[in-house]
């Protein structure tokens, strides 16, 4: 009934081209992000902000690095997790290294050095393929967890092992260190996450995002007309990896505090991150969202049903809470292997028609 | 000779039987890739759960005791009696039939058609279904397990090679493990029975032409789904030889399931297609991590072996992509 493109009259290209063409859409989304801006931060609390908006947030931007590589450039790659340990060790030695750098340029700075190890790491994928390319990219995560583990300039010589963030301000408030408040921290992740997903959608859609989508689809085919491989796909592990880089970095100074290399950014999180790309759907911005939202929720509802609700064991929880992570996996990869972002666009078909059958 | 010159070949030698050990994990994935193209990443899972089985029956344990115990207030562990571990292998087995059965039904069958890479993730998703299935059911603590395999050094071979370091040197001969010579036993016997069964028997042909080509298999009248229920059955069967190799070695217990892991860059170096292959570069990895440890780990702060395989595979697919023995990639638009 109100979901409607008629009536919407476009009278110049820039308004034909514009991110949703659909007013509802529109209105909806600024009515969202006028939300998480201006009225989330003021009801946000510790157990909010730590178990479910900032790991959101910040894997959501994980999540759209990988699909940039995986989804729309076809690459699919295992070592996200390596890539985000760049990421948290390139802030940890900037932060120390120079204490008077910006927050914002040093998490920007990270997502520069990421993007050249996620490069370097990327030119095998020139000569080799699909699953064996999946296999290499294995390379990286365990070498990058095993360097930054053994070399003891990566973690300023402590004595644990481990990094933690130094307390950083802006404007006088603590955005980084245990003193920053659950509100900043969001706002924090919002606002870079605000601005990467608009890079992100911009970018997907323009000349550089085709390019990746017809190496996706046939790389041979987009070669002999005329899109350099070489550029293509070196350029999407070069912005996946920034995403990710940007992710870790987070990762570590706002929402861990203190890493050790192993725990935090070991294979699981790869997958993890794999799996919001392939639940949300592969080659979608909302996808990445949608699979970042729906995987971080899950395990929090799960635990919060199973041990305080039926009061059972938690180790026995646990054991059921990966036999249904697998079981929901294969059961959406059944159902819609095009994952979440499929299924709201089927709603949205159906919504333009509603209430009538065709 | 010098000790240091016969300390290397020891490793050499410990190398060559691990890198079996990975052979038997490596077989198993290959053994699915080709029959229908699913990369099956809950093989090491499948070691695992087949393993946890094997030793569930043997000690005549309950299953899903903690659950029953969590739900109904029971104190309910075990039955009381042991089965000899031949019987409890083949019981084993069955339930490993029994699992192929249901993974055909239940994810195979409707995921036909779809991209290789959805069928990674959905076995993906079975490993992380089974590594709980697998703990709820027998619990996730880690159990010793003897299937009567012989275990420790040979004092043999210890004794007969220990005139090679000669007079003066601290060599005492070298020290190579039972099991791991039993599982290059076990693991040689599987190939060559593997190979006959392929090779002259009726399925074993049905077998190699649906690796060849779905349709044309499916036109002569072979049972894709039949087929597909034989080899995750054949699959099985090795994962729990993998399982209880690796379960007699360092006790069953989740960490199995990585072995999976270790399997990975053998299947590069040797192809995804190739059993030669599995073999050859099971044992290529297995010397060269253990000789890179043994070399250059002490100068670079050691536990190269999680990383080095990996690396040592992706510098040799730029040279060779499909592997060394790997069907060739021909490409047409």
């Amino acid at each position: 009934m109100y979901y409607r493109e008629a009536g919407d009259f476009k009278t110049s290209y820039r308004k034909d081209q514009q991110n949703f063409p659909i007013r509802f859409d529109r209105v909806h989304f600024w009515t969202m992000m006028v939300l998480a801006f201006a009225v989330i931060p003021f009801f946000i609390n510790d157990y909010w902000a730590n178990a479910v908006f900032v790991p959101f947030l910040i894997y959501a931007i994980a999540t759209l690095g990988l699909n940039i590589l995986t989804g729309y450039c076809g690459q699919v790659s295992l070592g996200s997790a390596g890539f985000m340990a760049v990421g948290a060790y390139a802030s940890y030695k900037l932060m120390t290294s120079f204490p008077d750098l910006n927050f914002f340029v040093i998490v920007v700075l990270s997502g520069a050095i990421t993007a050249l190890v996620g490069t370097a790491f990327g030119l095998p994928s020139l000569r080799i393929k699909g699953f064996y390319l999946a296999v290499a990219t294995l390379a990286a995560q365990f070498f990058l967890v095993w360097l930054f583990n053994k070399v003891p300039w990566f973690y300023n010589n402590s004595a644990s092992g481990q990094i933690s963030v130094p307390r950083r301000d802006m404007f006088g408030i603590a955005i980084t260190g245990p003193e920053a408040s659950a509100a900043t921290k969001y706002l924090v992740c919002l606002a870079i996450v605000f601005v990467l997903g608009f890079i992100a959608r911009n970018l997907t859609r323009g000349r550089i995002g085709r390019s990746w989508m017809a190496i996706r689809d046939m790389d041979f085919a987009a070669e002999i007309i005329g899109v350099d491989p070489l550029r293509a796909k070196l350029s999407a592990f070069a912005i996946s990896s920034f995403f990710i880089g940007i992710a870790g970095s987070l990762f570590f100074t706002i929402y861990l505090g203190a890493v050790e290399v192993g725990e935090a950014f070991g294979i699981e999180r790869s997958f993890l991150i794999l799996f919001m790309v392939i639940i949300g759907g592969l080659g979608s911005i909302y996808g990445s969202f949608a699979g970042a939202a729906f995987l971080v929720l899950m395990p929090v509802l799960l635990k919060n049903a199973l041990v305080g609700g039926l009061g059972w064991p938690s180790d026995v929880a646990a054991h059921l809470e990966f036999m249904i992570m697998g079981a929901l996996i294969i059961f959406f990869l059944i159902v819609e292997p095009h994952g979440l972002a499929r299924l709201w666009a089927v709603t949205k078909q159906k919504l333009r028609l509603w209430p009538f059958p065709y | 000779m010098s000790a240091d010159f016969l300390y290397a070949i020891e490793v050499l030698l410990n190398g060559l039987m691990a890198g079996v050990m990975y052979s038997l994990v490596a077989l198993g994935f290959v053994l699915i890739f080709k029959a229908s193209g699913v990369f099956n990443y809950a093989q090491g899972v499948m070691a695992l759960f087949a393993a946890l089985t094997l030793v569930g029956i043997m000690n005549g344990e309950v299953p899903f005791s903690h659950l029953i115990n969590a739900m109904f207030g029971t104190q309910v562990h075990d039955f009381g009696w042991h089965v000899p571990a031949l019987a409890a292998i083949g019981l084993t087995a069955v339930v490993m039939v029994f699992f192929a059965i249901l993974v055909e039904k239940l994810i195979l069958k409707h995921l036909i058609g779809q991209e290789p890479i959805i069928l990674f993730m959905a076995t993906i998703g079975l490993a992380y279904f089974m590594e709980g299935f697998g703990d709820m059911m027998w619990g996730a603590d880690i159990k010793p397990l003897d299937v009567g395999l012989p275990k420790g050094g040979s004092i043999w071979i210890e004794e007969n090679t220990a005139w090679l370091g000669g007079e003066g040197q601290r060599f005492f001969g070298f020290f190579i493990d039972k099991l791991d010579m039993s599982a290059t036993l076990v693991a040689a016997i599987l190939v060559i029975a593997l190979t006959l069964f392929s090779q002259y028997t009726a399925t074993g042909r049905a077998l190699r032409a649906v690796a060849d080509d779905h349709q044309a298999a499916l036109s002569v009248g072979i049972s894709l789904r039949a087929i597909w229920v034989i080899t995750w059955s054949i699959a099985g069967f090795v994962a729990l030889v993998a399982g209880i190799m690796w379960g007699s070695k360092s006790g069953v217990q989740f960490s199995l399931a990585f072995i999976a892991l270790k399997a990975l860059p053998v299947l590069m170096l040797g192809g995804f297609t190739s059993i030669p292959g599995a073999i050859v570069g099971g044992l290529i990895i297995g010397m060269g991590e253990k000789l890179f440890e043994f070399l250059a780990g002490p100068l670079i702060g050691g536990a190269t072996e999680n990383w080095f395989a990996y690396v040592l595979a992706l510098i040799f697919l730029v040279f060779r992509p499909q592997g060394l023995f790997g069907e060739r990639i021909i490409e047409r638009v």
